[in-house]
């Protein structure tokens, strides 16, 4: 899966790498209980300052419990959530220094886009002078000055999106919630306000938390992301981190996509270890070692664009790394084309190519006998 | 063929006979269809003009009816008042002529008799009195069904409907054994010792404004809940995420969200409340002064059938203005979720 990360300021510390560093917003052991249901288990979170932190899971992963519980809509069952310092375990929503952006916008639907945003402001009793020129100063931010005056049911979902972008953001919050920011656009446009999400954060400087369940979304924004399953977390850390080195199966398949080969460590020594396959058709070398004793039954995830494909044998023809199949399916992307090898073990196999030639100069087409091979960086040992 | 899609009956009886109808039947339906077609009056047209052809036929006719007499003089005689059109013949230039008489003055009585005018004011503020009660009780009890598991909300409605069940009479009538004299509430008001075993609420102000909100209650609450049901809580959420407790986060999105059923509600309350007669007729005591007991006096008292029709009349028009503000509200919601 070709994912783009937004390349960030590399002036840009890396809070969590600083044992030093306070976060921000502090989650501590927090359980949330729904009568039998635990949709949150004992989840424990630091997020510092400025950071673009991303909770990423499937519906039921407990990442909107865990939002909405930093927002203050949920009191967790167990636990304390502290943010800048200060237990927020008990304080209700409306004093917290926390604004959130709905998935569903939740614009008021009796009030102006104008007015729509500076209800927070009026909220904080703030002068009226003061309030039009910060409603202006935001409502230009988001591009949406010539609207100001229409109402929510008048506007396009992209629009919509922005308001409820500016409504959180006029506060000034130094905690921004945001549950599924771009859900509920189309794909031009999700791609496009993702970048404006970025650049807006960077520009304010307000840490972001986003829940979604769109890993290509976490990837692009994030510094860091929280991989959800069944109320846990699984995985934290930047997306390459996430990408390259899941930590578990479910982490490798549910971000991008992946090749799977069981197998069995034969070879462990400090640099490099060698797993045999039997589904592969080839011995696996990776070039790291793994705590694991000999014998033990591991998968290893190998990236489809880490596959290269070849109608000659591979130079490095080792037997390691290297096996055989038939290309099954072939989709054109355009930029890329995605294989669908069967290896003559049976496995299906999984390959994406970018398309340096022109498609109608491709030498591979369907039948075509290939060899795949990739390099000992490539694979991931996962423990079973 | 039909250009709206109905089923083209038309087309087929005046095409072709169907088996087992004489032909004299179809050709005269064939005739019928054609001619309504001719003045539109086919498929959709049809549909909205039984509606009005009921308005029409039991409301614009009594109401002319009604406005006719309301013109004309009080006789003693059946029907108690006199025609005011009258065709006369003028012998000497052999003419006819056809002449009309409308009497002003009974509507010149209800402006210049303090009576009708205290009559009017009385039942403007008890319907006034009543609907803001009525809103005052049925507001919680809206928003609390609203807010009920989706399982309950059935149940909950259906027991305040559930009164419709019984007569409306028998309900009102249940009243007075509840406000009398040694009636249930001064039984129980009066073990614990707050009043003596003569105390009555019966025949006062206080019993009609009882039975007129006890009566009207569920038509404040109906819309209340329609437009309260569709109120999205996360709207609640995002105020109070904004800065709002929860009671000013009801002033300023539940309270302006639910205006329009407000607004249903309270004229759905109002209108029939101004003109109420069985209630401050059953309940009320002899001051309670209701501009339908008025009417009724007039009708059957008095047997003052012009005046009687004036009253009529005029309370008509009060109510009008809010009649009409009620459609210009409803007109402008539909329209809105039309547009959302």
């Amino acid at each position: 899966m070709a994912t783009a990360q937004v390349i960030r300021n590399p002036a840009r510390l890396e809070p969590w790498q600083d044992p030093k560093a306070v976060p921000y917003v502090r989650i501590e052991k927090v359980t949330k209980r729904f009568g039998d249901f635990v949709a949150v288990d004992d989840v424990s979170l630091s997020i510092y300052r400025n950071e673009f932190f991303a909770l990423l899971g499937g519906s039921g992963s407990g990442k909107t419990t865990l939002l909405r519980m930093l927002a203050g809509f949920e009191r967790p069952s167990e636990g304390r959530i502290f943010i800048d310092g200060v237990d927020m375990t008990e304080v209700p929503p409306y004093e917290r220094p926390v604004n959130m952006m709905f998935q569903s916008y939740a614009l008021f639907p009796h009030m102006s886009v104008e007015q729509n945003v500076a209800f927070g402001l009026k909220q904080d009793r703030m002068p009226a002078a003061q309030i039009r020129d910060r409603v202006a100063e935001m409502l230009a931010l988001v591009q949406l000055d010539r609207f100001a005056k229409r109402r929510p049911h008048q506007l396009s979902g992209g629009q919509r999106q922005r308001v409820a972008l500016a409504r959180a953001l006029v506060k000034r919050p130094k905690l921004l919630l945001l549950d599924e920011p771009l859900g509920a656009l189309d794909k031009r446009l999700r791609e496009k306000t993702q970048f404006e999400l970025v650049n807006l954060q960077e520009k304010l400087g307000i840490t972001f938390i986003v829940v979604t369940h769109d890993q290509e979304e976490a990837m692009t924004m994030s510094s860091r992301i929280a991989v959800m399953n069944q109320g846990y977390i699984v995985q934290t850390g930047t997306p390459t981190e996430v990408y390259e080195y899941p930590g578990s199966r479910f982490v490798a398949e549910f971000i991008g996509d992946v090749n799977m080969f069981e197998g069995r460590v034969v070879e462990d020594e400090p640099d490099h270890v060698l797993i045999r396959s039997d589904e592969a058709g080839c011995d696996l070398y990776i070039n790291h070692g793994v705590p694991m004793p000999i014998g033990t039954q591991v998968s290893v995830a190998v990236r489809p664009e880490k596959v290269l494909l070849s109608k000659d044998p591979p130079p490095d023809g080792g037997g390691r790394n290297a096996t055989r199949g038939i290309v099954r399916e072939i989709a054109y992307l355009g930029d890329a084309s995605i294989y669908i090898i069967q290896l003559h073990t049976g496995k299906t196999v999984r390959v994406t190519a970018p398309n340096v030639t022109r498609r109608v100069d491709m030498p591979l087409t369907w039948d075509d006998e290939v060899h795949l091979s990739w390099r000992p960086f490539a694979g991931v040992v996962l423990a079973q | 063929m039909s250009r709206n899609g109905f089923l083209p009956l038309g087309d087929r009886m005046s095409g072709g006979n169907p088996p087992g109808v004489p032909a004299f039947l179809s050709t005269a339906a064939a005739a019928v269809v054609a001619l309504l077609r001719r003045v539109g009056l086919w498929g959709r047209g049809l549909v909205i003009a039984a509606p009005y052809l009921w308005l029409f036929l039991f409301f614009l006719v009594p109401f002319l009816i009604v406005f006719r007499i309301s013109f004309s003089d009080a006789v003693i005689a059946q029907p108690p008042y006199s025609d005011i059109v009258q065709l006369l013949e003028d012998t000497d230039l052999e003419q006819w002529k056809l002449q009309i008489t409308l009497n002003l003055s009974t509507y010149l009585r209800l402006l210049t008799d303090d009576l009708y005018i205290y009559a009017y004011l009385s039942s403007l503020k008890m319907a006034a009195v009543s609907t803001l009660l009525c809103l005052l009780l049925g507001y919680p009890m809206a928003y609390a069904i609203a807010r009920a598991k989706p399982s309950m909300r059935g149940p909950l409605m259906m027991l305040i409907i559930l009164p419709f069940w019984t007569s409306f009479l028998i309900r009102v009538y249940a009243w007075i054994g509840i406000l009398k004299a040694n009636g249930v509430l001064a039984n129980m008001l009066g073990a614990v010792g707050l009043v003596d075993s003569n105390w009555e609420l019966l025949y006062s102000d206080v019993a009609v404004y009882i039975g007129i909100t006890y009566s009207y209650l569920p038509f404040m609450i109906l819309p209340l809940y329609a437009t309260l049901e569709k109120l999205d809580p996360v709207l609640l959420e995002a105020a109070a995420d904004l800065g709002c407790k929860p009671w000013e986060a009801f002033l300023k999105v539940t309270l302006p969200l639910s205006l329009p059923g407000i607004v249903a509600g309270s004229l759905l309350v109002f209108i029939p409340a101004v003109g109420e007669f069985v209630i401050p007729e059953l309940l009320g005591g002899p001051d309670t002064l209701m501009i339908g007991r008025v009417l009724w006096n007039e009708f059957f008292s008095n047997r003052d059938w012009p005046v009687a029709s004036a009253v009529a009349i005029a309370l008509l028009l009060f109510l009008v203005v809010p009649i009409m503000v009620f459609q210009y509200v409803q007109a402008r919601q539909q329209d809105g979720e039309e547009r959302r």
